[in-house]
Parts: structure tokens; sequence; C-alpha cells
């Protein structure tokens, strides 16, 4: 199936501006099947996503979504490392100047660090059994909330 | 039940208009708005006959122990032995594992089975930049001979056999570990297990890969070859579905892949100028088993079904061993819920009764609690418990394949059969096996069914307990406790090496590497260097580095 196609056909975001997502792996981690479900179904309800394959240290995701002017950076891990590669995942962000953009997550992740991570400059981790409905309504509601309060729609 | 029903002795007129019946029936008859089909996809009816199922005794079944297999690789299955029960294991240190291990053995398990950590997998040392955050994680950090040796401290390597699930890197550490039987005293030729060293489905589905397909296939054969001579119990290759059914194949694709990776192999063997026969009977097999119990079971018995057509009048093997699917199970991982975790342990045990119903060799058992963490003590003895129930006390290991003359499973038999020999014929068209990992076309036909699955879960077109029926308030469940792995295990761990860095003969060791390093140019066998230079205390990383500066790396087709 077409990527390009499926772009074609989806409904409009809500905000009327397309968001931009950059789906990454970070870490030595190979599972990829969540992380490419959820790029699908965001591009499905009309995101532009940006996957970039696995086994990516956290400065070539920050590197990526520079380049990319993404509106939200999306991590998936499976691996454990979350601990240690999410928060170089968001220092790397910081120090590209990229701080306001959403900061989400998902994977094999216990409770007490969601909270840690939820803390530390992640928006949103979802754990595994989450509809992807339910997190591209969750993006675009977060950005709606972001853009109307920028009130801006560059 | 209606009187003709229970009229023994009906003749066919009666039987006949008993159907006309039946059929005008259930026409009429108000069916649940359920989606009936098999978790794959494939339509199923509401009855099946013996038109459904038109089976040759011999051809199709045969007796267990014979061609083509259909019914089971052993004459006796189960009575003579039960299948081993062989529980994945491995985390942190190699001293944690080498404990996990040792009591394993004494709750009863009768093989061990080794996770590695991503930093081992990819062939990269705990204390390479790359593997931060990573040591220890989902299994073993084994960077060198001196980790192996710790692991299996205090267990007879003589007795024991020993699956590494490995794959970039298996003939490293398959050199470690035949490095390691020589220091404890065990000759090569005693030693029993497994590599997984299925590095195809590695670029599909599983994703720890160290160099290109090319070379990473003259490191099998190398590895193949050495062992028909030197290491004769070793099962050479794992040849894998599971990761590929996880990944999101159907029973069918994961059935056509495992096959179609299998034959890749003996070609490439056979190429390689080994005879079929000196290593094929080394090939294994490992295999999910999901939810749906006769679509699992068929497709077990669809597997040795193939393989010993494909083996015995494609490849020409003579050896009734090289016609053989045995095969290890794990049951589906994907099934877990992190919702009411608890129910785990019931899909895991129907999952577990179609293994055995299918006829596995192996099988591994989940733990309730791994979608929250490596599993505790507590959950990985009920999963244990749950394979002896099944052996002990169900009484279904009595009876070999129990389920054969099944109109409905023997249809599904054949009707996965059918769907395998489909991709056989597709693959080679594409241009083989390497070919289309190369243009991703594997790797997009298995992200299309994980979200065609993932469509029927939010559509609610197939069901999942706790996911979209039956759902609870989360705040309810019990709290599961967590078996995390210390950050001092990565610290230790690099201090370790560190320590061994400076302890050992520098000169050997940049020998070592320079005569693999020729090898990689020439022909010479590697596996053979490798052993070579485990003694010398090379570590993984040091290897794997030479490797990929000769052979480069693998850059992954992009499919999305």
């Amino acid at each position: 199936m077409s990527p390009a196609k499926e772009d074609a056909t989806a409904k409009p975001p809500v905000t009327g501006r397309r968001i931009r997502i950059l789906i990454g792996k970070p870490g030595l981690d190979g599972h990829d099947r969540g992380a490419k479900i959820v790029a699908s179904a965001l591009r499905d309800s009309g995101m532009e996503v940006v996957y970039t394959g696995l086994h990516q240290t956290p400065e070539m995701i920050a590197e990526v979504a520079v380049q990319e002017d993404v509106d939200v950076v999306g991590l998936s891990i499976l691996s454990g490392a979350h601990m240690s590669l999410f928060p170089r995942v968001r220092s790397e962000l910081v120090r590209r100047n990229m701080e306001h953009v959403v900061l989400t997550g998902g994977g094999i992740i216990p409770a007490e660090d969601v909270a840690a991570l939820e803390q530390g400059g992640f928006a949103k981790l979802f754990g595994p059994g989450t509809r992807t409905e339910d997190i591209a309504t969750w993006i675009q509601t977060e950005m709606t909330k972001r853009w109307s309060a920028e009130g801006t729609t560059r | 039940m209606t009187k003709q029903a229970h009229t023994g002795h009906a003749g066919n007129l009666r039987s006949v208009d008993a159907r006309a019946e039946w059929e005008a029936l259930i026409k009429e008859a108000r069916l649940r708005p359920a989606n009936f089909t098999s978790i794959s996809g494939a339509p199923l009816k509401l009855l099946y006959g013996p038109e459904d199922a038109e089976i040759d005794a011999d051809e199709d079944l045969g007796i267990p122990g014979a061609y083509p297999f259909t019914r089971g690789v052993h004459p006796t299955m189960y009575r003579g032995r039960l299948w081993t029960m062989r529980q994945f294991a491995g985390f942190g240190s190699a001293e944690q594992t080498n404990e996990r291990f040792k009591f394993l053995l004494e709750l009863g398990q009768t093989g061990l089975s080794t996770a590695f950590d991503f930093p081992t997998l990819m062939g990269y040392d705990a204390d390479h930049p790359y593997s931060e955050g990573e040591v220890g994680q989902v299994g073993v950090s084994v960077s060198s001979l001196e980790d192996m040796q710790t692991m299996m401290a205090g267990i007879p390597m003589s007795e024991v056999s020993t699956s590494m699930t490995i794959n970039g890197p298996a003939p490293i550490l398959l050199a470690f570990y035949i490095a390691c039987g020589e220091r404890q005293g065990v000759d090569p030729k005693l030693l029993r297990g497994t590599i997984q060293n299925d590095i195809l489905k590695e670029y599909q589905a599983q994703h720890a890969w160290l160099v290109p397909p090319e070379p990473a296939l003259r490191m099998i054969t190398d590895v193949m070859g050495h062992c028909a001579k030197h290491v004769p119990q070793w099962n050479t290759i794992s040849i894998s579905g599971y990761h590929i059914r996880e990944a999101g194949s159907t029973a069918g694709q994961e059935l056509a892949f495992t096959l179609a990776n299998g034959m890749e192999y003996v070609r490439r063997g056979i190429a390689a100028g080994l005879a079929v026969d000196d290593f094929a009977p080394r090939l294994s097999f490992f295999f999910d088993s999901h939810i749906d119990f006769f679509e699992e079971i068929a497709k077990f018995r669809a597997a040795r079904r193939i393989w010993a057509r494909k083996m015995r009048h494609e490849f020409g093997a003579t050896d009734p061993r090289s016609w053989m699917v045995r095969f290890h199970t794990q049951t589906a991982g994907v099934t877990l819920t992190a919702q009411q975790p608890e129910n785990n342990i019931v899909r895991t045990a129907f999952e577990a009764l179609a293994a055995v119903l299918g006829g596995t060799q192996s099988l591994h058992t989940n733990s309730m609690d791994e979608t929250f963490s490596l599993p505790t003590e507590k959950a990985v003895r009920i999963a244990l418990r749950t394979q002896q129930i099944i052996a002990e006390e169900t009484e279904v290991a009595h009876v070999i394949d129990p389920l054969a003359g099944s109109y409905f499973v023997e249809a599904q038999t054949h009707r996965l059969e059918q769907e395998a020999e489909a991709y056989f014929a597709e693959i080679e068209r594409r241009g083989g096996v390497v070919a289309c990992v190369e243009a991703g076309w594997i790797q997009k036909e298995i992200h299309r069914s994980a979200l065609t699955y993932q469509r029927a879960i939010e559509r609610k077109t197939k069901k999942i307990v706790g996911i979209n029926c039956y759902e609870e308030d989360e705040s309810r469940n019990t709290p599961i406790e967590l078996h995390r792995i210390d950050k001092s295990v990565e610290l230790a761990q690099r201090e370790r090496l560190i320590s061994l860095r400076a302890r050992r003969d520098k000169a050997r060791v940049e020998k070592e590497l320079a005569l693999v390093r020729g090898a990689c140019r020439t022909r010479e066998n590697l596996l053979e260097r490798f052993i070579s230079a485990a003694h010398a205390d090379c570590t993984l990383g040091e290897i794997a580095d030479v490797l990929r500066q000769e052979f480069g790396m693998y850059k992954e087709p992009k499919i999305l």
C-alpha cells in the first residue's frame, strides 16, 4: 500500500494545520511492530509522519527532529533502557532549542517509570493495549491546545 | 439433537436428508454478530465434514516417526519422552543468570535457554557507547569467554543442553561456548544445544543484525561446516517463525517465511559444498504458539509435512533426519495483556496446550508479568508449572497426534500448506528470500498483517478480554511486582571488561584479530578463527568490529 495514497484520503486534522510528528526508535531495541503501527495510524489520521527506522542514538533522533521541524516526537522502546534513553533524547532536543516539541512515547514501561518520565519532560506515555485512535486524539488535542495558546498558525 | 442423529444405522439417504434439513435450518438461524474467521483472517465454516478433508492416509499423514512426519517426528512421541521444558532466561550479569539457571534446573527444568541483552545481540561490548542503559536489561550481557565461563559455572556442560538466542554474532557466541566447554574439559563432540543463528528472519522481523546478508550467510555455512565435523550434536540454526509472528504476521506467513528461510539455508549449505545430509539433520525450528488453538495445531502439522516433502523431493536428502521438523515453541508474547495480567496465565495455558497437541519437542511458556518487565521468579514458576500440569495431569500426552482425522484440523493443515506454497512461488518470482528482504517486501507483508489485526482489535471485530471487552478500571488491578535490573550491573560489567583488557596478552589479542580479518578475505572457516580468538580473550565487540569493517554494516530498507 502506498503511504502517499493514504495521506491523500485521510481526513484533515481538527486544527486545520497538519501536525508533523517524528516516530523514533532509540537504542538497540529491534521491536518495531508498535512504532510502525502507530506511524501508519497517525498518517491515516492526517498527520505528517516521519519514522526514523531502528537503532537510533538520541543525537540522531534530535537531529532529524530539527531537520524535519516536527511538532511532536514519539519514542518507542521495549528494551528496558527507557530510563537512560528517553531523558537523553529530551536533553538532545533541548540542546537544539527544541524544547517546545511535544514529547511522548510508549512501550514496555513500568508505571513508576512512566510517572518519573512524565515529571521529566514527557507529556504522556502510552502502554500496551492502547488504541491508536486514542493516541491520535490525544496528540490532536494537545496540539490544538498549544497552538491556540500560541495564537498562531505559522 | 434430532432423533435422526441418534439412529446409528441411518443410511446415506437419511443422512443426506438430515444434512439438507440442517442447512435449511442454519440459513434461517440467527447467529451472533461476530467475525467468524481464524485469528489470521481465514474464513471458517460452521461445520467441517469429510468433503473438507480429503486426505490420503499414507501420503498426507503416514505414521509417527516416518515420512512425511505429519503425525510427529518420534515413533513414541511423549510416551517415550516428554517435551523439554525450556524456559528462556537471562538478565543482568553472568552471575545473576548463572543463579537463575541453577534455580530453573532445581525446579525440574530440563534444558537451558539463554536470553542476551541488546548490546550482545548486536555485537557490542558492555562498555561501548551504544550499550549505555541497555546492559543486562532484556538478557544477560556476555562480552567475553570469561563472561561465558561465569554464566556456566558449576553447570555440567556435557550434561545440559543449552539454547542461545542470538543471531548476528551467533558464531562468536558459539565460539565462546565451545571454548568454555574446552576449559571445563568437555570435548566439543559432547556439547548439546542450539544457537538461533537465523539471520534471515532478523532482517525480516527481529532486527538484531551484524553485517549484510551475504557475509552473514557465509558465516552460517561456516558454522554448519565446522559443527558437522566437530560439534555434531549441536543444532546449528533454529529457523524461527516466532519473531515473524510476533512482528505481526499471520499463521500462514509465519509458516511460509520460516520454511522459505530454511530452504535458503539448505541451498547455501549445498552451494558451499556441503552434503545435504551432513548438515540438514542439525537444522531445527522455532515457532510461535498463538491464541487460535486449532490454527496453531494445524500449522505445526503442516510445517512437518511441507519440510519433509521439500527436503526429500527438492533437495534430494536421503537421511530421514534431514526431513524432520524438530521444533521449539514459545507461547505468544503479543497475546499477553497489561490489563488484568493474571488472565495471561490462562492464555499461556491454551497456547501451551496447542503446542503439545501439535507435537512440539520443547516449550517455553511466557510469564504473566512480561508486559511490564522481565518475569519475577513467582511468575516464572507458574509458567513452568503450567507445562507440568499439562504433562502430568491432563493426560493429553499419552496419545500421539490426537487431532489427526479431525475434518477441521486436517482442512486447516491443508489450507496452511497451500498458503505457504503460494508464498514460496511468490518469493521465487521475486528473486528469492534475500532479494525479498533487500526490497523490504517480506517486511511489508508482515507490517500489512499487523495493521489489519490492529484495526480488527480497534473495530472490535476481534476481541481481547480486558482490551476491547470486559474492561475494568485499571486501578482495581492488584499491583504486579516488578523485576528490575539495577544500574550497578552495567557499571560492574564495564569494570570487569576493563580489568580483562588490562590482564590479557595484548600481542596475542592483536594476532588473533588479524587472523580473523585474514579469514574474512579468504574462504577460511570463520568459526575456527573465532574459537581461537575466544581463547585469547578477544571480546565480542572486538571480533564484531573486524567483521563490520570487513563486511560493512547492514542498512534496513525503508518500508514506511
